[in-house]
């Protein structure tokens, strides 16, 4: 317990600094872009705006992985690491949806264009979405479990799809410009790095905190359940 | 006599409960076993798992002395089941619904065997009536007949007599007696102690996911020795 | 094998003969689909020069929209009586469960599709001049696809509370790419382009059909465990 408790303040400590680190960097070491003319500091979303795309899709394959374990092996544990990333990938792919317009609307004055990308993040957003109220619809846990894990396997296979679609859907309609032309210096890719970095830190951060309230929960649930029996 | 089922350390687990904790049974072909025991002790789950509607988290089965695990599909043409709900579809008739379950179970003659169950269970009339008007009575005669109508080996019947006239629990009783006549094998759950410790002939109490007697008729005495038994072996409380 | 589709032609029989007896289920279906056209002809101008534009997704939101109707309900009559145990205990692969309801709501999707389909050309005054072999071919590659996967996500949510609220959100957006490809093919056919031109789209349809009955296919046990 003692040595758990140890590895979750080192965890916890290593993804502040690294944090701050990314923020120093991205406000202070990355360069402006050149080749925007109109508030350029704008730019400067890009590497949260990417860097939290990146996690709420790696969240989602470790949703699919564990998905497909729970259903070889039926352990428990899987299920709740399923739930927790989850639950912290809806929030990553929530902050890229949120970012995208700001970005958008600041640099181009379009809140939203369609971009495959980010377009098939939304879809991705409703994947969770849906994953999420699954698991609150159903009525016994191992039922709970057992649907959101084929789900997470259908969901899952389907974006790929989807990006291809829409991607195709785009070139066929599209817009007056395109978004994301953004070249990138060395010191831009270096922050870039850090900040996935970063938050990819502080994604497992979240699902060791999330794991450990599941885990309450469950004990509480048992202890619950045996004073139910002996009554 | 053949051991037609045989069952060792079966255990089945839901999640995070533990519901049976290694069931032993073997059973002879053409014995009338009737299962009692409180109400969550794992009756039903078993029955579910011998019948093979579902499978266990361990423990080895055979029926018909083959393995469970390999031949599932097929040895399910070999058992008919009788639960509390029908099984039966409301718009259909009763002899559309005959005609379904003969399909799936590719049973050979099946209009003639439909008019065979059915004059058994004495529906012969009924036969083109949607069954949602059919009574509750009604409706478990022509679940009998969906039973039979494949002439299974074996007949697992959950709590048949819930919520049954006079009438329809003469007409199952009629047919358990056919079936005990007809040596074949016949698992029972069933509350009614009198009704279901008549027709046996062994018995087997479940409490708590693991066997708490099992022993053949001859050795359980008249119905007040049985359910001294059955309380002694349950505990005081039900 | 040949057991397999026997049983699967049984439980089409069975679906298609309840619901033949009162209609339920088909007429609702219409009945709304033809709503979802009313409701847009108010909401869109039909006489205006965009309709070759917007007909083509009036026309699939429609379909959609009632064809879900009829999934939610696809897995309701299994329910009562506990019918889905007595199938279970039929000496077959349980997956002959799936292509049976697949199938069955297959018909019954596109059978409404077709009664629809004229309704909506004639109340937006279009004049379709293209192929109805490609068209049909279109409709038919669409919803199989759309029913594949949304007969299997409807088996998931009436073992679920709110299963009739649940099994849009879950089911739409996962078949955006089939929205996608028949919109687009769709809108195409209408306009009179060579088909040549949007093959792609058929190709993704095709796809997706292929990748989303196996995967079904293959999961569908784990819905059903008792």
């Amino acid at each position: 317990m003692l040595g758990l408790n140890k590895l979750r303040m080192v965890l916890g400590a290593a993804t502040f600094f690294l944090i701050l680190a990314a923020i120093y960097m991205v406000f202070l070491y990355a360069p402006v872009p050149s080749n925007v003319t109109d508030m350029p500091e704008v730019q400067k979303i890009l590497y949260f705006h990417v860097s939290a795309a990146w996690i709420g899709f790696l969240a989602f394959f470790v949703v699919f992985v564990c998905s497909i374990l729970y259903l070889k092996t039926r352990s428990r544990k899987w299920d709740l690491v399923a739930a927790s990333s989850a639950e912290v990938g809806v929030v990553y792919t929530s902050i890229v949806l949120l970012t995208g317009p700001v970005w958008g609307k600041a640099a181009w004055n379009v809140w939203w264009t369609w971009d495959p990308r980010l377009t098939t993040t939304l879809v991705l957003w409703f994947i969770y979405v849906a994953y999420i109220i699954i698991r609150n619809s159903a009525e016994e846990d191992e039922k709970r479990a057992r649907f959101a894990a084929v789900f997470g396997i259908i969901g899952f296979i389907d974006v790929p799809i989807v990006f291809m679609a829409i991607r195709w859907w785009r070139t066929i309609h599209p817009l007056i410009f395109e978004s994301n032309s953004v070249g990138l210096t060395p010191k831009m890719l270096t922050t870039l790095f850090v900040s996935l970095g970063a938050f990819t830190l502080l994604y497992i951060y979240y699902m060791v905190l999330r794991l450990d309230i599941s885990k309450a929960r469950l004990q509480l649930a048992e202890i619950k359940e045996r004073l139910r029996s002996d009554y | 006599m053949i051991t037609i089922i045989e069952a060792k350390q079966l255990t089945k687990r839901v999640g995070a409960k533990q519901i049976l904790h290694g069931i032993d049974l073997s059973l002879q072909s053409g014995r009338f076993l009737t299962i009692f025991g409180p109400n969550g002790a794992g009756k039903t789950t078993l029955l579910k798992i011998l019948s093979l509607l579902t499978s266990p988290t361990s423990g080895s089965l055979m029926i018909a002395g083959q393995e469970v695990a390999d031949n599932a599909a097929d040895l399910r043409k070999q058992i008919g089941v009788i639960s509390h709900h029908s099984y039966l579809y409301g718009n259909l008739t009763a002899r559309e619904n005959l005609l379904f379950y003969g399909r799936m179970y590719q049973v050979p003659d099946l209009e003639q065997r439909i008019e065979e169950v059915l004059s058994e269970v004495g529906l012969g009339m009924f036969f083109n009536d949607p069954v949602r008007i059919f009574s509750r009575g009604m409706l478990q005669r022509l679940s009998i007949a969906r039973a039979i109508l494949h002439n299974p080996r074996i007949l697992f019947l959950d709590e048949p007599y819930t919520g049954l006239d006079l009438q329809a629990i003469e007409i199952l009783n009629s047919v358990l007696a056919g079936l005990k006549d007809q040596q074949r094998t016949v698992v029972m759950i069933t509350h009614t102690f009198d009704v279901g410790l008549a027709l046996s002939d062994e018995v087997l109490i479940i409490n708590k996911g693991r066997v708490a007697f099992h022993g053949a008729r001859s050795e359980v005495g008249s119905l007040e020795e049985f359910q001294d038994l059955y309380r002694e072996k349950v505990g005081g409380r039900n | 094998m040949s057991h397999f589709w026997s049983s699967v032609r049984a439980i089409v029989w069975k679906d298609l003969k309840a619901e033949f007896r009162t209609k339920e289920m088909l007429s609702s279906m219409l009945i709304f689909a033809f709503l979802v056209i009313v409701i847009f002809s108010f909401a869109f101008d039909p006489g205006a020069q965009s309709v070759k534009q917007i007909l083509p997704g009036v026309i699939w939101v429609g379909f959609l929209f009632s064809g879900i109707l009829g999934l939610n309900r696809s897995f309701l009559s299994e329910q009562i009586n506990d019918a889905i145990s007595g199938l279970m205990l039929a000496p077959v692969d349980r997956a002959a469960i799936y292509f049976g309801k697949v199938f069955g709501n297959l018909i019954q999707t596109t059978l409404v599709e077709a009664i629809a389909l004229p309704v909506f050309i004639i109340l937006f005054d279009f004049n379709y001049a293209g192929s109805w072999l490609w068209l049909i071919l279109v409709i038919l590659a669409s919803t199989f696809g759309f029913v594949a996967v949304g007969t299997f996500l409807a088996a998931l949510a009436s073992n679920t509370r709110s299963s009739e609220v649940l099994l849009p959100i879950i089911l739409f957006p996962v078949i955006v790419p089939v929205v996608i490809g028949a919109v687009e093919l769709t809108k195409a056919l209408f306009a009179g382009a060579d088909i040549s031109t949007v093959m792609i789209w058929l190709q993704v349809i095709c796809v997706y059909d292929v990748v989303f009955t196996v995967v079904p296919f293959l999961l569908f046990d784990y819905l059903l465990e008792a």
